[in-house]
């Protein structure tokens, strides 16, 4: 019933010698929440690297819906409707937190060639900001310099400029690291509601949260896909219990 | 973006000053005043590049240099050239080096765009100091001053000191006006994104190339715009112009001046302007005291002068009674 809105072919990206992604081929279907998991050095922040454009890959494609985005820079796989946060906060620390999401929404504009008019009158970045804003549950601080805000705050904003270029597809590399019990539980509710409108590819390490959220779950190691399936797929798989989850005994 | 009330006032008390000094100063001193303005100009297009683009050039007195020469090639020995032909010549000439320098030069950042600036401006200052048809390392006289006249009758006559005066105190605050529009426009958003994180500009959407390389074409010519100023204020262009002497000068105005802030620039254009003078005067090691001064500002004034400005004026504001320093 659901379509495919983002397949990967045989991706592959060498740093020198060492196969940080290697041969992945993987399905990414409309409206899922599909976490990839693995141990650290696994290839899974490179793999979001090269789905998000910031990273050229070495072999393979990649197709967003009808169009092939293989050679696509960031900038382009972002007007494309794939938005991606990042891991290490990645933010602009000097603007207020109204213009950190403001930047995200202007660029859904034609073109922001536009040299005599004062950008605030644009009505519609206006309305995305705000949206963005109230999404990751930040409108009490619209007027608050980044670098001044907490870091679990800061991580809620990252969120929020991806949210505010009003992305098809989100890519977020370990939306919930670093931050408290409070602040996970709130951006997993947050989570879990924009997946009822977007596809969600996420990166996580809390295995809780992974398991609460996810629909579909890959496996990395070594740059390769170990597994990929449903929740229940993982658990059963022997060679992921072998070599992620541990022997199953523990519990 | 929002020009705090007290620095408003002071800018303003700073343009009533230099409206009425015509009236009041020295012969000597109005033109060591337009000095100062057309290099507050100049070093307004260069804050554009460093302090809200992100994009250190040290080859922008390519663009103040060349406007000059060229106006120095249309201006015949003859007699006058028209400003409707000689200023578009000037700003269209420089706005196309801009485009093709900037072409190469803005792919690169950091330390490279540095050094690819500065070279692009020597191969310029070696080209006008090795032909002898522009007068090599002699430079060149701009003999006539352009005329500005509609129908035959004369606007302006640049020949005036008065007009002159007022013609480029007009430019100053012209452009000051226009690059503050431009930079709370979509546009200025976008280049402000990229000073402060390229790449994640880039990530929510922005092609920050094109972006970048727009900015460089609209410094680059409102540089030529002063140096087309400076050729017609001091009648001549010499290599000098364009070397990285005056690259580097420009660059202390801006970064003495407060980078980012526009105003902190023509500050900087005009202490340095000023001190070059006096301190010419005290000694012929000027040079050494200037460096002082230099030392003085970088270590006491992290934020340039305009850092100075804006705490003197919120102090004032404070002692008057409590008066909110932001609007």
């Amino acid at each position: 019933m659901s379509e495919t809105v983002l397949t990967t072919a045989n991706l592959t990206c060498n740093f020198g010698a060492l196969n940080a992604v290697d041969s992945v081929s993987l399905e990414f279907l409309r409206g899922e929440i599909h976490a990839i998991i693995g141990p650290n050095g696994a290839g899974k922040t490179t793999l979001i690297n090269l789905l998000s454009g910031d990273l050229p890959p070495t072999a393979g494609q990649i197709h967003f819906k009808d169009k092939d985005i293989t050679r696509f820079t960031s900038d382009q796989v972002s007007r494309a409707g794939i938005g991606r946060s990042y891991q290490k906060t990645n933010i602009f620390p000097q603007f207020t937190c109204f213009e950190n999401c403001w930047t995200g929404a202007q660029s859904r504009e034609p073109s922001s060639m536009r040299f005599f008019r004062p950008a605030r009158n644009l009505t519609k970045v206006n309305e995305r900001t705000e949206k963005a804003l109230e999404l990751c549950g930040l409108t009490h601080r619209r007027g608050t310099v980044a670098s001044a805000m907490s870091y679990g705050e800061q991580r809620q904003l990252e969120i929020g400029m991806m949210l505010a270029t009003e992305p098809e597809l989100l890519l977020l590399d370990e939306p919930l690291a670093g931050m408290g019990v409070e602040e996970s539980q709130q951006v997993i509710g947050l989570l879990r509601g924009l997946a009822l409108k977007h596809t969600l590819i996420l990166i996580e390490h809390d295995m809780d949260a992974v398991f609460s959220i996810a629909e579909k779950l890959t496996v990395m190691e070594n740059g390769r896909v170990l597994e990929s399936g449903t929740v229940e797929e993982i658990r059963a798989s022997k060679a992921v219990q072998e070599a992620y989850l541990g022997d199953g005994q523990d519990e | 973006m929002v020009v705090p009330r007290p620095v408003l006032v002071f800018l303003l008390l700073g343009f009533a000053g230099l409206t009425v000094f015509p009236w009041v100063g020295e012969s000597f001193y109005i033109e060591l005043v337009m000095r100062m303005m057309i290099f507050g100009i100049f070093a307004m297009s260069l804050d554009l590049l460093i302090g809200f683009t992100g994009l250190v050039s040290f080859g922008h007195a390519a663009f103040f240099g060349l406007a000059g020469y060229l106006l120095a090639i249309v201006t015949p020995e003859s007699g006058p050239v028209s400003i409707w032909l000689a200023l578009p010549v000037c700003l269209l000439g420089v706005a196309l080096a801009a485009l093709v320098i900037g072409w190469f030069s803005v792919r690169t950042s950091g330390i490279y765009f540095i050094m690819i600036t500065l070279a692009f401006a020597q191969m310029l200052f070696y080209f006008f100091n090795e032909n002898s048809a522009l007068g090599g390392s002699d430079g060149i006289f701009i003999f006539y001053k352009p005329t500005i006249a509609v129908a035959g009758s004369t606007l302006l006559d640049l020949d005036s000191r008065f007009t002159f005066y007022y013609f480029v105190l007009s430019s100053l605050v012209a452009s000051y006006l226009l690059l503050r529009i431009l930079l709370s426009s979509p546009f200025g958003q976008v280049i402000r994104g990229i000073r402060a994180n390229e790449a994640r500009t880039r990530a929510l959407g922005f092609a920050t190339f094109r972006y970048k390389l727009v900015s460089f074409i609209i410094a680059g010519t409102l540089a030529g715009y002063a140096g087309f100023l400076e050729g017609v204020h001091g009648g001549i262009m010499s290599p000098a112009h364009l070397g990285w002497h005056e690259s580097g000068l420009v660059m202390m105005m801006v970064i003495l001046g407060g980078m980012g802030t526009l105003y902190g620039p023509v500050l900087g254009a005009f202490a340095m302007v000023y001190l070059q003078d006096w301190f010419q005067d005290i000694t012929e090691h000027w040079l050494l005291l200037m460096g002082g001064f230099v030392i003085a500002v970088v270590l006491f004034l992290p934020h340039g002068i305009a850092g100075l400005v804006h705490q003197i004026s919120s102090l004032l504001s404070r002692a008057k009674g409590g008066a909110p320093d932001h609007e």
